[in-house]
């Protein structure tokens, strides 16, 4: 069996507000083979980018993270006290974010913002520590480096900020990238540039959480998808068995409502309402207000994950019974 | 950068002579003759014309002003109508109080202002949180004069720990600058508070804490630099307020500092004084606001890139 690098197990986030308790992430349970690209994908507001918080222990108040574990290369760490998990943060398991124009300092040199990583997770002196720096700006191609590396936020185009945050988030060698929306902000030649890099971040050993409601990028650079609705993951197969044969009914409406230049003609379609209050949610099935194939049954139950082939799993009574059409 | 700062300059002397042009018309429109209030009631209208023609009151307005900047430009504002010293000794003597007096208010407020904002910021909504912004409020809303008259009971009259007025020694300068400088403290205080609060909820306050800082770290790396700018600003104006004259504590307190000066150049009709006296107040808070734009410039490099 494959090393996994990332396991999280049954991982619920509450949070407390004045209707009610609410669970944006819902006992998930995901994997990170070592030396793959993972995929989480959904709709805004599902519970992915919450997911990647928790592991990274980011949750702020109110939320809290109240179940499951998440082991780091075999060690739990969701449990340990927050100077542990500080010095895990940025060494071991890092994370970049969505808005590469608003999540750099913008008072601070951009050198100094990755060195600043360095610096906290090593005993390097300040020449080290900026030697390593501009090592990884070569490594994520920033041109000219030493020039970039006492530029200002401002002075970057987003493109290059998101490649000082990947430096940032990569400088230490961690073993897990997260990589929450990281190319949403960016035009679409840019984004294949910032998916090839994390390719190579791959192949040279750090391991990638990517996240993003955009299923061209799933496709085009993950190894294994998890779909979330609702802060529960519904149906989990690899990128090719998800793309060839989606089981569960909100999967196959994500498929359906992307643009297909090949098929052509065709009015694009939507999936049927929006993504449930968390407050108010079924019973049973979190889909079953906007399943087109809904039964009775599916407001009272809510589905198990089940295996419908070896790495397929799906969240619905209908693909449980085969019958998913 | 530099040119912006050229440009500014020009700005600031433009308003400066407007300021003057303007004081020096409304000196001359307001009802009441200076030299009536100068001799008093029983002055005889001959003495009364001949006063005016010596001080050259009865020349038309225009000639009075060329007269007046001429005069400003090569450093002489005149002479005193009801203390017969030229201008510029007494704002001079007037200032140096005023200064230390300023000085010791900043110190006082900002120092405060900043500690209890920074708690209030990261024990948001706890305890001293709500203690300190009550303060804050006491402070901006309390008058100047209450809070001067509150410590000269406590601590000159009561406690004996201050004395009650005058500026012999430093000691003096101890009540009057934190009764000036409360109300400055709490609205840095309240300022440094929100701006912190809300850099806090910025992206790169995440991106920090997801590099492996810790929240001490956050705070003063981050998101403290990047909250204090509006600060800043709100810092200087403050200062430049109190360098031009704190009237009612300089009086309270009997300081003899350019507020005091101003409130005696009111009292007597002193053309000159008062002039002078307005036009230092004007000057002090061009050259702080002046002031405040390098700052930011120095603390925001995205300012100073567009100058």
């Amino acid at each position: 069996m494959e090393e996994k690098i990332l396991d999280v197990r049954g991982l619920t986030v509450c949070f407390q507000t004045a209707k009610g308790t609410i669970r944006p992430v819902d006992d998930v349970s995901l994997t990170v083979p070592r030396g793959s690209i993972v995929g989480i994908v959904g709709e805004s507001g599902c519970g992915k980018s919450m997911t990647a918080r928790a592991v990274m222990g980011l949750v702020r108040y109110p939320g809290k993270v109240t179940g499951g574990s998440v082991l780091l290369d075999g060690r739990e760490i969701s449990a340990l006290p927050e100077r542990e998990r500080r010095k895990l943060r940025g060494s071991e398991i890092s994370m970049i974010f969505q808005e590469p124009m608003t999540s750099l300092n913008p008072v601070m040199r951009v050198g100094r913002q990755v060195e600043e990583a360095v610096l906290l997770h090593t005993d390097c002196t300040r020449e080290e520590a900026k030697a390593r720096v501009l090592e990884i700006f070569r490594e994520v191609e920033i041109p000219e480096p030493e020039a970039r590396y006492d530029c200002y936020p401002h002075q970057l185009s987003g493109g290059l900020r998101q490649r000082v945050l990947i430096a940032m988030a990569a400088v230490c060698r961690p073993k897990l990238l997260i990589a929450d929306e990281p190319t949403t902000a960016l035009d679409v030649t840019v984004e294949a540039q910032i998916l090839s890099l994390l390719e190579r971040l791959r192949d040279a050993g750090v391991s990638v959480l990517l996240i993003s409601h955009n299923l061209g990028v799933i496709a085009r650079v993950c190894d294994y998808v998890f779909v979330m609705y609702a802060g529960r993951i519904v149906e989990q197969a690899g990128t090719e068995a998800l793309f060839e044969r989606p089981r569960h009914p909100y999967t196959r409406g994500l498929f359906r409502a992307v643009a297909s230049l090949r098929e052509g003609g065709d009015a694009l379609e939507t999936i049927p309402g929006v993504v449930p209050n968390l407050l108010h949610l079924p019973a049973g099935c979190s889909f079953s207000l906007r399943c087109a194939s809904c039964r009775s049954d599916c407001e009272r139950r809510l589905p198990a994950l089940a295996e419908t082939e070896p790495g397929h799993k799906v969240r619905c009574f209908l693909a449980e019974e085969g019958g998913a059409r | 950068m530099r040119r912006s700062i050229a440009q500014r300059f020009a700005q600031a002397l433009i308003v400066l002579t407007g300021v003057v042009l303007i004081t020096f018309v409304m000196l001359r429109i307001v009802p009441g003759n200076p030299i009536e209030t100068m001799m008093g009631e029983h002055a005889d209208a001959a003495t009364v014309a001949r006063m005016t023609a010596e001080l050259g009151l009865d020349q038309p307005l225009y000639r009075q002003f060329l007269r007046y900047i001429a005069a400003a430009v090569s450093g002489d504002f005149g002479t005193s109508y009801s203390l017969g010293k030229p201008v510029s000794q007494l704002i001079r003597s007037a200032f140096v109080n005023t200064l230390i007096l300023a000085l010791f208010a900043a110190l006082f407020a900002w120092t405060l202002g900043i500690a209890c904002g920074l708690v209030c910021a990261v024990g948001k909504n706890r305890l001293p949180d709500r203690l300190f912004m009550g303060f804050s409020l006491l402070g901006i809303s309390l008058p100047v004069f209450m809070a001067a008259m509150f410590l000269q009971y406590l601590f000159a009259f009561k406690l004996k720990s201050f004395p009650i007025s005058g500026t012999d020694s430093w000691r003096g300068f101890v009540l009057p600058a934190v009764a000036l400088g409360w109300n400055s403290a709490g609205q840095v205080a309240q300022m440094t508070r929100s701006s912190l609060l809300e850099a806090l909820e910025e992206d790169y306050i995440e991106t920090a804490r997801a590099k492996g800082l810790g929240r001490f770290g956050v705070l003063m790396r981050h998101a403290l630099r990047n909250a204090m700018l509006p600060v800043l600003t709100m810092m200087t104006v403050q200062f430049s307020s109190l360098l031009s004259g704190a009237v009612i504590t300089e009086t309270v307190f009997s300081i003899n500092g350019v507020g005091r000066l101003m409130v005696q150049a009111i009292a007597g009709r002193d053309i000159p004084l008062l002039q002078g006296t307005s036009l230092l107040a004007t000057s002090v808070v061009i050259l702080g606001s002046l002031l405040a734009d390098c700052l930011y410039a120095v603390l925001d490099p995205r300012i100073r890139k567009e100058g």
